[in-house]
């Protein structure tokens, strides 16, 4: 925080809170999914403003957060090489087979 | 202009008023803070809590509409009495003040009120109980979110540690006023409806001292001066807040969304 009575301008990127990503869960037995980010000093605050910001209309049971730098992702450079070859797989997806009638819901 | 209502004098209309408006008026205060927070997380936090008191404030209004005469409902009793007839504690009225002032509020009102709820959800009046278990669960919440940020700022910087200190300053004086008997407290503790207010003292010192601790605050010295919202005379923040409140109500009589 600075001294005089200005917040930290945004884009200092020193002077601002780290950001995490929230994932809530909306029901016991369900997947946490990913909902959105946020800017907290620490992980306290970051479990209470996620639980503030995107559960405050009963969309979850149970948050996560993670901080943003700790995410490991591809690289969009890589996309074609790494997604487009699944493009023409279609054997891939199990909908050759045929099933018994007894089998639901598959 | 819509006239005013007239109440009856009631203990336990009194009892549920001091509570109620506690909860209102606050959560007016509070609202304040929409689009105004220094952080837009915690600018929804705010609001959220604003909007958690003012959902309290509508359970114990309506209940102590129940109990006039004339049945008046929570919008009557929110915005048709006069400044004497509410009767919340003066702390809630204060202005909005700076962010940590505004922190530190939260914590003792919050404190204060979670204990209460606490002891209210063994009320003889089943409807009261039932208020007060919904709503401690918010206070709960309340009272965490408010004392970690006094936390913080007692033990952050030395801008941080000078607003804190000036509104602790200036709110203990406002706090002793919440622990007040009176005959309502008696008639309220005798028939069962709830604690006198003197019996949550002990509790919310205990709570308030871990959390000052904790920010590195020192409790300052109890002083004369007693301020007097609970029995009907209000600080001079309290005609502004209500003309802010009241202003729709009064000029469109019974106006509804």
């Amino acid at each position: 925080m600075s001294t005089n009575n200005e917040w930290p301008k945004t884009g200092n990127a020193a002077s601002e809170w780290p950001l995490w990503e929230v994932f809530v869960r909306t029901k016991a037995g369900l997947d946490h999914k990913h909902c959105g980010s946020l800017h907290a000093a620490d992980p306290k605050m970051a479990v209470q403003m996620a639980r503030d910001v995107y559960t405050r209309r009963q969309e979850g049971c149970s948050v996560w957060v993670v901080r943003s730098d700790q995410i490991v992702a591809s690289d969009p450079g890589d996309m074609d090489m790494y997604f487009d070859p699944a493009e023409d797989k279609v054997y891939r997806h199990p909908t050759f087979y045929k099933l018994p009638d007894s089998v639901d819901h598959m | 202009m819509q006239t005013s209502i007239q109440l009856p004098t009631d203990p336990k209309l009194q009892y549920l008023l001091r509570i109620g408006d506690a909860c209102l008026i606050l959560g007016q205060r509070l609202g304040e803070w929409c689009g105004h927070a220094p952080i837009v997380e915690e600018d929804i936090a705010l609001s959220n809590m604003a909007l958690d008191l003012i959902g309290q404030a509508r359970g114990v209004l309506t209940l102590a509409g129940d109990q006039c005469p004339q049945d008046y409902d929570e919008d009557q009793l929110a915005f048709l009495r006069d400044e004497r007839d509410y009767l919340n504690p003066t702390i809630v009225e204060l202005e909005r003040g700076d962010f940590a002032f505004t922190v530190l509020r939260n914590t003792i009102v919050a404190t204060w009120l979670k204990l209460l709820w606490e002891r209210l959800r063994d009320s003889n009046d089943a409807e009261l109980a039932a208020i007060a278990g919904k709503a401690l669960k918010e206070a709960r919440y309340h009272q965490q979110h408010a004392a970690d940020w006094v936390v913080r700022l007692g033990d952050g910087t030395e801008e941080s540690r000078r607003r804190i200190e000036a509104a602790l300053a200036r709110l203990w004086l406002y706090t002793p006023e919440l622990f007040e008997d009176d005959a309502v407290d008696a008639a309220a503790k005798a028939g069962g409806l709830g604690p006198a207010a003197s019996e949550l003292r002990e509790p919310w010192l205990a709570e308030m001292r871990e959390i000052l601790g904790e920010a590195g605050l020192v409790l300052p010295k109890d002083a004369a001066f007693r301020s007097s919202g609970k029995r009907g005379v209000h600080s001079e923040h309290m005609g502004y807040i209500l003309s802010e409140m009241q202003y729709l109500q009064r000029a469109f009589p019974g106006g509804v969304w």
